[in-house]
């Protein structure tokens, strides 16, 4: 990732300033004196300085978490950064501080479920917007990209009333059930991803008599996998990580409650200063969420830069 | 807003920008057939159709509708229509209102223009390395994936008055304030949460970064521009879509903020946790959306929560038009570039 301002300092403007510094590769091959090197080495510095200094403000907070989870109660919350001693016994009694295997279950639900649901309602109407040619195509695109900007206080009161004359506050359909009804964003993601198939590889199937519904399935769903792995993933992290609508609609109820509900009831639960509950239980939940990103950084990195960009 | 723009769904004719829109070939319009038949696109739309009907729709209607009314969720009690009362109520005799108010402009005048310039900075860090810029991007990165849930209860733990921050601080002679727990330093420790988790602006901004158009910065610095002009005449004005597109999504985003100080005042109090703490300590965290929810869903009072809702989308609406009729379109191209 070489960046236009480090290719900018090799060439001669820079020397002004930083008069030894020769061109990148000299630093691998050609001979050098001490000088040079010295002053490479403080251009070095002043380049990776400020990196680190960021970096270490950005994992601290990490840090003092897992070591936290690891402190016993007395020492947990205190300005000490190392546990003295160890203890792994935090994460076990996250379990019995709130019902922890219970939300886990309901979270992990919650997310594939919802993710299952947002792609098989999504690639449809996706596919529909980016390869059929109808009347309003545009204008219904429009309304896709206009959906994503309504507040969910807005229709939060309303599917409240709703959600509990069907008698579904307290259990997980009303998480799940409108996942089923395709999704504003993921619809806008995986119509870019249509659109830049080849129109060709269409025409072909067509001539050949396939159907739309034929040609989604058997041609362009094998081609896009990437795609879908990403609308999935992302679809999958929105629910793990969601807070309000679980809040709103399966609150206390222990049937329905997810993790990132049950995780602020600690400190009422354990009836005393319970930082080191938290934090266990924050790395329970956390670790599949950076499990997943490791697996799949690219896509992530990939994926923000494409949404963001966009505008 | 969906409501006037599904009107010209079935209104609009089908001409030029639709072929546009399919692919960047002309041929199409020749070759390909000439349109799919209707069943087959109802078909594919259907799910979107019906969910923006029953969850789109039918629910900001019927939220408009109970802002009129002295509706209560819950209770048996017949609805009457109040007209505007719930408006004047909001405005007039509630004093959780204007503290929600204050504390949500506090929150948008600050936090949007402090995360923006943070996240500014930090991609210029990046693209200023040769090497490792991958593995820093990474670390800058890694924070904004962290559930809001739990980046607030680690803030928590770090922050609070007998904690690790202020430890250090005690090292250094600085006598650290209680975050959290202090009216004061409330809301600047959300702020302090939410610059740390900015990754995701960063990546965004670094790779807008290095599209610079690399001539023009090495054309600069041969005139004998430095580093900050090259930075503020150039990179800056290349990256004004980006930049207009995360404020405005930023803004957005403050207008509804919630989780985080929902947790951060249920959590930092420790014995006095949950719907009893909405805003500690003393109304700093009572936001909007807080007061709204303890509206709806802890009080009940559907209609004048209602009333609050529909204000709140009106601003947000108002705010991004605003915004778009000052700095120009910054929505994603409807055009689809791929």
């Amino acid at each position: 990732m070489s960046a236009p301002t480090g290719i900018a300092a090799r060439l001669p403007g820079t020397r002004r300033r930083t008069p030894a510094t020769g061109p990148a590769g000299a630093a691998a091959g050609g001979p050098a004196g001490d000088g040079r090197e010295a002053s490479r080495f403080l251009e070095l510095v002043g380049r990776h300085a400020p990196a680190l200094a960021l970096a270490l403000v950005f994992v601290l907070p990490l840090l003092v978490a897992l070591t936290t989870a690891f402190m016993t109660q007395n020492q947990a919350g205190t300005g000490s950064l190392w546990p003295r001693p160890w203890t792994g016994g935090n994460f076990g009694a996250v379990f019995s501080a709130i019902p922890f295997g219970r939300a886990l279950w309901n979270t992990v639900l919650y997310a594939v479920l919802s993710a299952v649901g947002v792609l098989l309602s999504s690639v449809p109407v996706a596919y529909a917007l980016a390869r059929m040619r109808w009347r309003g195509r545009r204008a219904a695109f429009l309304v896709v990209l206009a959906t994503m900007m309504i507040p969910a206080q807005v229709t939060s009161l309303p599917l409240y009333v709703l959600y509990s004359d069907l008698g579904w506050v307290g259990s997980l359909k009303p998480l799940i059930v409108p996942s089923f009804f395709g999704d504003a964003f993921s619809i806008f993601l995986l119509r870019q991803f249509f659109l830049t198939l080849p129109e060709s590889i269409f025409e072909a199937a067509r001539v050949d008599g396939a159907g739309e519904l034929r040609i989604l399935t058997s041609l362009v769903l094998p081609m896009v996998r990437p795609a879908l792995a990403a609308v999935g993933l992302f679809a999958f992290l929105f629910a793990w990580n969601d807070f309000y609508n679980p809040l709103l609609y399966t609150g206390n109820s222990t049937d329905g409650q997810t993790l990132a509900v049950a995780l602020t009831t600690i400190a009422r639960t354990a009836h005393e200063s319970a930082y080191q509950l938290q934090m266990a239980a924050s790395l329970m939940f956390l670790a599949p969420v950076l499990v997943i990103f490791a697996l799949a950084q690219r896509v992530f990195i990939e994926g923000v830069t494409m949404t963001g960009v966009k505008g | 807003m969906s409501t006037g723009a599904a009107v010209t769904v079935a209104g609009r004719p089908a001409g030029g920008p639709a072929g546009r829109l399919a692919g960047r070939s002309a041929r199409r319009r020749r070759r390909g057939p000439a349109h799919t038949p209707w069943p087959v696109v109802a078909l594919f739309v259907s799910p979107f159709v019906v969910g923006l009907l029953l969850f789109g729709l039918y629910p900001i209607g019927a939220t408009v509708y109970y802002s009129f009314t002295d509706f209560r969720s819950g209770s048996y009690r017949p609805v009457h229509v109040v007209g505007w009362a719930n408006y004047v109520d909001l405005v007039t005799s509630s004093d959780s209102f204007w503290v929600s108010v204050r504390n949500t402009l506090w929150m948008v005048a600050v936090l949007v223009p402090l995360r923006t310039a943070f996240a500014l900075f930090a991609a210029w860090v990046l693209t200023r390395l040769r090497r490792g810029a991958a593995i820093y991007r990474t670390i800058f990165f890694v924070p904004s994936m962290v559930p809001v849930v739990a980046s607030a209860l680690s803030f928590i733990v770090m922050l609070n008055p007998a904690g690790p921050v202020n430890g250090l601080l005690g090292r250094l002679g600085i006598d650290g304030p209680g975050w959290f727990t202090d009216p004061t330093w409330a809301k600047p420790s959300l702020v302090l949460m939410a610059l740390w988790a900015c990754g995701d602006t960063v990546v965004i901004f670094s790779a807008a970064m290095l599209d610079v158009p690399r001539d023009l910065l090495e054309a600069a610095q041969l005139d004998g521009a430095g580093a900050g002009r090259r930075f503020w005449h150039i990179t800056l004005p290349a990256l004004r879509p980006v930049l207009l597109f995360s404020t405005l999504t930023g803004v957005i985003y403050t207008f509804q903020y919630f989780t985080e100080a929902f947790v951060a005042s249920g959590s930092a109090n420790g014995l006095n946790s949950g719907n009893q703490s909405l805003g500690y300590p003393q109304q700093s965290l009572l936001f909007y959306t807080t007061d709204l929810y303890r509206q709806g869903f802890v009080y009940f009072k559907t209609g004048y929560a209602s009333a609050a809702a529909v204000l709140l989308f009106l601003v947000i609406f108002a705010a991004t038009l605003v915004f778009l009729r000052v700095f120009g379109a910054v929505a994603p191209d409807p055009e689809g570039r791929a």
